[in-house]
């Protein structure tokens, strides 16, 4: 993974003690609320309902187990003992003290982390696929390109007070597995006829409360014209998004209004003029940057044994075939495979690990991914490069730890925002209507049948849970002071992108489990063989669904 | 009179700036609007004080920049200081149209910013509200160093790594 040399430390260093300044005259009462408001907020730091929330970035979700130890250590010291995996594949502490926000950053620095731009109206943390550099439908290595962008996109000076966040994923294989076509700009890896690697541009997409699919702007950029057309646009939005109205500010309304036609003609404007100027790219960085994504020193594995050997124990083992199943992909290297740990065991909030689960995640990296561990979208963990053959022997380790749920892609997987128990936008809780799903279908064979089944939970139409793009979405609404929900259905976020439509009246809570019961019921009448619930509802429609759930108490 | 922050001094402010629907001219040194400055150039160009312009953050430059470039002054207004659309129109006079003037900030900025506008070719900050600018002009050296090419930086720092 990407290290720092000391150009890159100083910069970080040196955003602390920034940072450590702001806070003191903030609270010398030489800044005022309004100002410091942004200024806290491009460095992760939410003034929530209970405490203030600091939100770390995970750049490209890539960390290594020295950095998950200290990120266990500092929710001993600064919090109370866990931390939340987020959907940009951040990292946030809950309780942490205004006060000592200078110190956590200068512990995050020590170990190459920081919290910069993780919020505020400004560029994010770039994210991309979990199984980055070890998929099996790989083009390329998204990663270079990431940490070539989150450099670039570090204290722009031009792009620090944008009309809205903005948020950048990048793609590097067939299947999407970044979500790249809801965000603001999504970056699909793509090779040309003469075999060169290139971008095909997406903007405007996005959650949130207009929910929209991004549209190509360019379809082959050139590599090494990355920067400077990303500078073309983000100055273009700049000066043209919508700033009177923080609801229609986001770039895919800009897009909208002038047709993605005019914008990219608009974009192509600004870049001849940034075009081939100094911020173009050139083979010794990208080279320097690739260099530090190498693949680790894969053993030779006789396949055919290992696999023998596995089967053998996953037919002694119930629980380990079944994990098998869930949790564990193969990846391209012969041998080895992809274990994801899953973050959602039933009766914890979704993405929460306590410290000492933290410390296991790091030592089972030690011991069998080289010490690199990978946060998920999905608010799981991935530990890649496992050789097949310690596959048991992690499995059973991370039972012990509680980080082995089979439920990868499961209902039980679910997206969750941290919903009205934490957040101050929230109209609705959302980690204890995730909680009565998990209890309702606790029974694995049932969970197991229903197969592959996206569900997805925001407690706010800001859409933090995903709910546009769940196979099943739930949507927590305020009505007259009380909280209810709206159920959607049919979303996705593969390459196919959809977007989900409203089922019909928002319910009670009491009655969303039921009434999902009553949509899992539908589908399993009515599914051909093999069909996951998305494909039964897109052939079925909608109407099949929503008849069941409203109709009348017989 | 009141006192600015230019290249990293704090110097008196001798500019007088004057609304866009004023027609009456002051005496002395003015920043006038983008479209007084149309409509005036006779009356301007024969006036005895120094003349500049300022510029709010929405208008499109391409339009007249050609124009002012010779002008010793030109004011980008930020009317909230979250509006970061002087940002890119700083770099714009600078980079695109090779101004080589004094590009001033006014309107409603904070100190925090004074890094980020120095990069984007801003030299000179002229605040409205009472602050310490010898204090504040600490914050033009809150970085070293920085990733991007910017006006102060024409070249990216993965071009000057050792």
């Amino acid at each position: 993974m990407y290290q720092y040399d000391q150009y890159d430390q100083k910069i970080v260093d040196e955003r602390v003690e920034q940072y450590r300044d702001q806070t003191n005259r903030y609270l010398a009462g030489d800044i005022s609320e309004e100002e410091f408001l942004p200024l806290r907020l491009q460095n992760g730091l939410y003034v929530q309902r209970l405490a203030p929330m600091l939100r770390i970035a995970v750049p490209y979700g890539l960390m290594s187990s020295h950095q998950v130890r200290k990120i266990a250590d500092i929710s001993r010291q600064y919090d109370k003992g866990y931390v939340h995996f987020t959907t940009r594949q951040n990292i946030q502490l809950n309780w942490p003290r205004l006060e000592e926000v200078p110190d956590i950053l200068a512990e995050l620095a020590s170990v190459e982390m920081h919290a910069i731009q993780t919020s505020g109206n400004c560029i994010r943390n770039t994210t991309t696929d979990q199984f980055a550099g070890v998929a099996n439908d790989e083009i390329e290595d998204p990663r270079p390109w990431c940490e070539i962008i989150r450099q670039w996109s570090t204290l722009h000076p031009e792009f620090a007070f944008l009309p809205r966040k903005f948020k950048i994923a990048v793609c590097g294989s067939e299947e999407d597995r970044a979500a790249f076509l809801l965000h603001d700009i999504g970056i699909q890896l793509v090779k040309n006829d003469q075999g060169e690697t290139g971008f095909h541009i997406y903007v405007g997409g996005g959650l949130g409360r207009t929910p929209v699919i991004a549209s190509s702007i360019k379809a082959f950029l050139p590599k090494e014209h990355l920067l400077t057309y990303l500078d073309a646009i983000l100055r273009v939005y700049n000066r043209y998004g919508n700033r009177n109205n923080k609801y229609k500010a986001r770039i895919k309304i800009l897009v909208r209004a002038w047709t993605p036609e005019v914008f990219a003609e608009r974009v192509e404007a600004e870049w001849l003029h940034l075009k081939d100027g100094p911020a173009t790219l050139n083979g010794h960085e990208i080279e320097r940057v690739k260099g530090f994504f190498t693949q680790p020193d894969y053993k030779a594995v006789d396949s055919d044994v290992v696999s023998a050997d596995v089967q053998a124990l996953a037919t002694e083992h119930k629980g380990f075939s079944r994990w098998l199943d869930r949790n564990v992909k193969t990846q391209k290297q012969t041998g080895y495979a992809c274990v994801t740990l899953s973050l959602k065991p039933a009766g914890v909030a979704p993405g929460d690990v306590t410290d000492q689960q933290l410390e296991t995640i790091a030592d089972l990296a030690d011991r069998f991914s080289f010490g690199e561990i990978r946060t998920t979208h999905n608010q799981n963990i991935v530990l890649a490069d496992v050789l097949q053959s310690e596959l048991f022997n992690l499995w059973q380790l991370a039972k012990a730890a509680g980080l082995a749920t089979p439920n990868i892609g499961t209902i039980n997987d679910m997206i969750c925002c941290p919903g009205g128990d934490y957040c101050s936008l929230a109209n609705a809780k959302s980690i204890p209507v995730a909680e009565a799903i998990q209890r309702k279908f606790d029974d694995l064979d049932y969970v197991y049948d229903l197969g592959d089944l996206e569900l997805n939970i925001s407690g706010c139409m800001n859409a933090c849970g995903h709910h546009h793009i769940g196979h099943i979405g739930i949507l927590g609404v305020d009505k007259k002071g009380e909280e209810w929900y709206q159920i959607q259905l049919g979303g996705s976020a593969d390459k196919n992108a959809a977007l989900g439509k409203v089922l019909g009246p928002s319910l009670s809570r009491d009655a969303v489990v039921d009434s999902i019961e009553t949509l899992l019921d539908v589908y399993i009448e009515n599914r051909l063989e093999q069909e996951t619930f998305l494909k039964t509802y897109q052939r079925i429609g909608l109407e099949k669904f929503k008849e069941r759930v409203y109709a009348p108490a017989s | 009179m009141p006192q600015l922050l230019k290249d990293g001094n704090v110097i008196d402010n001798s500019w007088q700036l004057v609304d866009a629907d004023t027609d009456a001219l002051p005496q002395g040194d003015i920043l006038v609007s983008t479209s007084q400055w149309h409509k005036q150039q006779d009356i301007l160009a024969e006036r005895a004080g120094a003349v500049g312009v300022w510029i709010d953050s929405h208008e499109e430059i391409e339009a007249f920049a050609d124009g002012i470039i010779d002008l010793p002054v030109i004011a980008i207004n930020f009317p909230k200081f979250a509006d970061g659309r002087g940002f890119s129109l700083a770099r714009l006079l600078r980079e695109r149209y090779g101004y080589s003037g004094e590009i001033r900030a006014i309107g409603e900025i904070i100190r925090d910013q004074l890094f980020l506008m120095q990069r984007c070719g801003f030299n000179a900050f002229a605040f409205d509200t009472e602050l310490d600018l010898a204090e504040a002009s600490k914050s033009l050296q809150d970085f070293s160093d920085a990733y991007q090419v910017a006006v102060d930086q024409p070249e990216p720092l993965f071009k000057r790594r050792a």
